[in-house]
């Protein structure tokens, strides 16, 4: 592992960055990104549950046998999705409401779960956490810039206020599940082009 | 054999660790996230279906045990008497649960207001179930024990167009409060006797006082 801590955080903004460059976790991306709140609320939830159970996982990679690995990483990757569910519900109820099952979900996200297999059961704590920290800041860029395009589109609000005037006919398309994969698709083929370059 | 037992130690101290953590958390985030609900979900229904009400009814509350289960009343009260009951029910709708804030006169057994408080129907279709007050607005005045149909089913009830699912399990969850209602009535009309003496009570107190 020749790579620094700073290389592992930065690579999951650009190079990995998960929904575009991994092209992971699509479920939630496209569930929830009507608008730009709901996307960066989901991004910043899955990002605590990456950043610790990447720590976690990767803290106890040597004690963990491998024939029972994955059971045990669902066991992390679950009871910190949970933690999340409860922290939301006591703190931040109306984000809860609006995510509603795409937090539970969480568990099941390939992000997680392949991060945990994939890099920490194999890296060292500080790596694992800048990996984690790093491919979480990049799911709630992208979950963000999703979620912002839509909400413009789809409802001609950013962060819940209106930016055009009472004329605009809000684009519904682009609130429904087919207009946030045209979206996604889209973004996709920009960064494939500027990755080209 | 020895892995075996490593395998079986690890998982087990990790579950264990993963359950008692969960266990204090929810313990310890309880209280809010019943407050957080109260505030968010329930509040608003509860208060357009006792509108005009000169207490506020999520603070005066009870819980009968039916069952396994016990349920919430919030209790309307109108020129300080008690008058009107808004309680919990759900149905199954198109994508789950949809839960349900009934509003009841014990008086008369009539409803007073329907409103649907959580629910994962279809934005747009069955979503309206929520959003339409006039889909909700047609059961005020029925009487509260009645097996509610939609329609299409030969019942009474007018359905969403296009969420018939869903106006189906407005319906049940509409007969299972009635179902309710009948069976808990006389611990309900104790209960709200209790109440307005201890309110009664609490008053002559401030006076005293």
């Amino acid at each position: 592992m020749a790579k620094s801590i700073t290389q592992e955080f930065v690579k999951g903004l650009w190079e990995e960055i998960p929904p575009f460059r991994l092209v992971l976790g699509l479920c939630p991306t496209l569930a929830v990104t009507k608008t730009i709140q709901d996307g960066i609320g989901m991004g910043v939830a899955t990002t605590f549950v990456l950043v610790c159970s990447n720590v976690l996982v990767s803290a106890l990679r040597n004690i963990i046998p491998s024939k029972v690995r994955i059971a045990a990483f669902i066991i992390i990757i679950a009871t910190f999705v949970t933690v999340v569910e409860l922290l939301m519900q006591a703190f931040t109820y109306p984000l809860f409401l609006s995510l509603g099952i795409f937090i539970p979900l969480i568990v099941v996200n390939c992000i997680v779960l392949g991060r945990a297999e994939a890099f920490a059961s194999k890296n060292a704590i500080g790596h694992s956490l800048a990996d984690g920290f790093g491919i979480g800041v990049g799911f709630t860029l992208a979950l963000g810039a999703l979620g912002a395009v839509r909400e413009v589109f789809g409802s001609g609000t950013f962060w819940g206020a209106p930016i055009f005037g009472p004329s605009f006919e809000p684009f519904s398309f682009m609130i429904e599940a087919p207009g946030a994969f045209v979206c996604l698709g889209l973004m996709l083929c920009i960064m494939n082009l500027m990755g080209k370059k | 054999m020895r892995e075996l037992i490593k395998m079986v130690v690890v998982l087990t101290v990790l579950s264990a660790f993963s359950g008692g953590l969960l266990a204090s958390l929810r313990d310890s985030t309880k209280d809010r996230i019943e407050y957080q609900q109260l505030k968010f979900v329930k509040g608003p229904a509860i208060l357009k279906i006792l509108e005009g009400a000169t207490n506020n009814p999520i603070v005066d509350r009870f819980k009968i045990q039916d069952g396994d289960v016990e349920r919430s009343f919030f209790v309307g009260k109108f020129d300080g008497k008690t008058d009107e009951v808004a309680f919990e029910s759900s149905g199954k709708g198109f994508g789950g649960d949809i839960g349900l804030m009934v509003g009841v006169d014990p008086n008369t057994d009539k409803i007073v207001g329907v409103a649907v408080t959580t629910h994962s129907e279809t934005p747009g279709v069955g979503s309206r179930a929520k959003s339409d007050p006039d889909f909700v607005a047609q059961f005020s005045g029925k009487p509260m024990i009645e097996t509610f149909k939609v329609k299409a089913d030969g019942g009474q009830v007018d359905a969403l167009s296009g969420a018939t699912v869903t106006s189906r399990g407005v319906s049940g969850g509409l007969t299972d409060a009635g179902l309710i209602y009948k069976r808990l009535k006389p611990k309900l009309v104790e209960k709200l006797k209790d109440f307005s003496k201890k309110a009664v009570k609490t008053k002559q107190g401030e006076k005293n006082g």
